[in-house]
C-alpha cells in the first residue's frame, strides 16, 4: 500500500473553502419551478453562534486526501443529521443542538496503553495542526454528502497514549447525559453509543478526529466538540461527541452491531456488493442531486485502504 | 348535500398539492425526494385507515350518508399508493427493472409493500357500479382483500423504519381497532340466533 505523505503548505483560514462559493448548488429545484421562494438566505445568517468548545480553528492546512468534488452546503450538512442522542428524525439534532453541553469537555483514555487518564480537550489534542479534509460521507441509508471537515489525523493522537502491544482495537464512546440529551431517555440503542476500529484502521492517515467543518467550529448536531471521521466506512462508524477511548485486545462492541448484528457488521466498510435488508447499497443519492449515483467500494477510497483487508472475505466480515 | 362529494374530493387532494408546492419551492429539507416518497406512503396508509373507518362509524353513529364517500376514499388510497410507487420507480430506481426486482425479492419491507400494491389492483379495477352488479356477492368477498392490504401496508411501514417503531405502531393500533370492531360485530351477529 502506497500512501502519499506530501503536504501542501499552510494556508490562511480565509483561503479555506468558503461555503458561499457552494451555496448556489441546491438550486435545481428552484430551477424547475418559477415558484422559488425566499429559501436562499444570506450565508451569514446560517452560521450558528460559536458554542464555546475548546479547540479554536485558526490556520488550517489543505490536504492531499481532499476530494475536488462539489461540496454540500453548510445548511444541508447541519440540518440533515443522524445523531439519535439529539432526536430520531433528521431535523431533530439541529433543533435540539443546544441540549448538548460541550463545555467543559474531557476524554477518558483507558485500556491497553501506558498513559491512561482523563484529559481535557486541550490536553487531548495539544497544539493541533489542523487540516481541512474534504471527504465523501456515505450513510448506510443510501445517501451521501461531501463535507469539508477540519481536524487532525487520529493516529498521532492515539500514539501519545502509548498503546501497548496488546492493543489490537480501539473503542470510542459518545457522551452519556440522559438528563440533557433527549434521545438517551428512550432505549432505542444501548446507550452510550459506542464504536470501534481495528488498530491499523485507526492509525490509517485517512482516519481523522474532526473538530470543525467549513472552517468553523463543529456545530453540536455534527458531533461537537470532537468526532471521528472514517470516510471509507458507513457514516455510523464515525462516532460523535467522544468522551472515552479504550484500547482493547479483542474486537469491541459497537452499537449498531449490538442492535442488529445481521444488518450492521463490525467493519461496515462501504460495499455495494453486500446487500442490506433495508437499503440496496449499489447506489446512493448525493444530497442535492435527483438521480442516484453508483456507490464505490470503500466509498471511493479503495486505493488507499483496500490493502488493510487483504485476504479477508468482505462478504463475511461486512 | 350536493356539495359533499366535491368538497371531500378537494380535501383529498390537499396533501398532493401541499407536498407538490413544498417540493418545488425546496422546503422539504436536504433530501426532498425521500421526503415526498415517504409522505406519499404516509397518506396512502392514512386514506386506507380512513376508508376502513367508514363502516364502523356508520354503525356507531347511524350516519349512513357516510357510505357515499367510501369508494372515493378507497380510490384516493389507490391514488396515493400509485404516487408513492411511481416516485420509487422513477426517482429512486430510475426504471431499473433488475434493481426493482431485486428489491422486491431481497428486502422484506418492499416484498410486503409490493404485494399490497398488487392486491389493490383488482380492487381498484372492480370499483365501478357495473362491476359491483356483475360480481354481486363475489364483489363483497373480493373486496375483503382490503383487510390483507391494510395489514401488509402497516407491516411495510414497520419493517421500513430503522429503529423507531412509534409511528408504525400508531397505525397498527388504529388498524387493530378497526378490524377488531368488525370481528366483534361479526361474532355478535353469528352468536345471536344461538343465544
Amino acid at each position: 500500500m502506497l500512501l502519499k505523505t506530501t503536504r501542501a503548505c499552510d494556508v490562511r483560514e480565509s483561503q479555506v473553502t468558503d461555503e458561499s462559493l457552494y451555496i448556489a448548488r441546491r438550486k435545481f429545484m428552484q430551477g424547475t419551478a418559477a415558484l422559488a421562494g425566499a429559501s436562499m438566505l444570506p450565508a451569514s445568517s446560517l452560521w450558528p453562534q460559536p458554542a464555546g468548545a475548546a479547540i479554536s480553528i485558526g490556520d488550517v492546512e489543505k490536504s492531499v486526501f481532499s476530494t475536488a468534488e462539489e461540496l454540500n452546503s453548510f445548511e444541508d450538512i447541519t440540518s440533515y443529521n443522524n445523531f439519535y442522542e439529539l432526536g430520531l428524525k433528521k431535523g431533530d439534532p439541529k433543533r435540539n443542538a443546544d441540549r448538548l453541553v460541550t463545555e467543559p469537555w474531557s476524554i477518558r483514555v483507558e485500556g491497553e496503553c501506558d498513559k491512561p487518564g482523563d484529559y481535557d480537550l486541550e490536553d487531548f489534542i495539544p497544539a493541533p495542526r489542523l487540516e481541512e479534509r474534504i471527504y465523501r460521507l456515505r450513510c448506510v441509508e443510501a445517501w451521501s454528502m461531501v463535507i469539508p471537515w477540519v481536524g487532525v489525523e487520529l493516529g498521532p493522537v492515539l500514539k501519545r497514549f502509548e498503546p501497548t502491544s496488546k492493543a489490537k482495537y480501539v473503542q470510542f464512546f459518545t457522551l452519556y447525559d440522559p438528563k440533557n440529551l433527549p434521545g438517551q431517555r428512550r432505549s432505542v440503542l444501548d446507550w452510550p453509543y459506542r464504536e470501534g476500529l481495528r488498530m491499523d484502521e485507526a492509525m490509517h492517515p485517512l482516519t481523522i478526529l474532526a473538530v470543525g467543518l467549513y472552517g468553523k467550529e463543529l456545530p453540536n448536531q455534527n458531533g461537537a466538540p470532537l468526532r471521528l471521521v472514517v470516510p471509507w466506512k458507513y457514516g455510523f462508524k464515525s462516532i460523535k461527541s467522544i468522551v472515552r477511548i479504550r484500547f482493547t485486545q479483542s474486537e469491541p462492541a459497537t452499537s449498531w452491531n449490538q442492535s442488529a448484528p445481521r444488518e450492521y457488521g463490525f467493519y461496515s466498510n462501504v460495499n455495494p456488493a453486500v446487500n442490506h435488508p433495508r437499503w440496496s447499497q449499489k447506489r446512493e443519492r448525493r444530497i442535492g442531486e435527483i438521480l442516484k449515483r453508483k456507490t464505490l467500494p470503500f466509498n471511493g477510497y479503495a486505493e488507499q485502504v483496500a490493502g488493510l483487508y487483504a485476504g479477508m472475505d468482505l462478504k463475511k466480515h461486512f | 348535500m350536493r356539495l359533499g362529494k366535491p368538497l371531500v374530493f378537494a380535501a383529498c387532494l390537499v396533501p398532493l398539492v401541499c407536498y407538490g408546492y413544498w417540493f418545488f419551492t425546496d422546503s422539504l429539507g436536504a433530501n426532498p425526494i425521500e421526503a415526498v416518497t415517504r409522505r406519499a406512503g404516509d397518506w396512502a396508509l392514512r386514506f386506507l385507515l380512513i376508508t376502513l373507518a367508514i363502516s364502523p362509524l356508520r354503525k356507531l353513529t347511524g350516519w349512513h350518508a357516510l357510505a357515499r364517500y367510501r369508494r372515493m376514499l378507497g380510490l384516493f388510497t389507490f391514488f396515493y399508493v400509485c404516487v408513492h410507487l411511481s416516485l420509487y420507480v422513477t426517482l429512486d430506481k430510475f426504471f431499473d427493472l433488475a434493481e426493482i426486482i431485486e428489491d422486491v425479492i431481497d428486502r422484506p419491507f418492499i416484498t410486503v409493500g409490493f404485494t399490497a400494491f398488487v392486491l389493490l389492483l383488482p380492487l381498484a379495477a372492480t370499483s365501478t357500479d357495473r362491476m359491483v352488479e356483475v360480481l354481486q356477492h363475489r364483489w363483497i368477498q373480493l373486496h375483503r382483500l382490503v383487510y390483507v392490504v391494510a395489514m401488509l401496508g402497516v407491516l411495510h411501514f414497520w419493517w421500513m423504519v430503522k429503529i423507531d417503531t412509534r409511528e408504525p405502531a400508531i397505525y397498527a393500533a388504529i388498524l387493530a381497532v378497526l378490524l377488531g370492531f368488525r370481528l366483534t360485530f361479526y361474532l355478535k351477529r353469528k352468536l345471536r340466533p344461538a343465544a
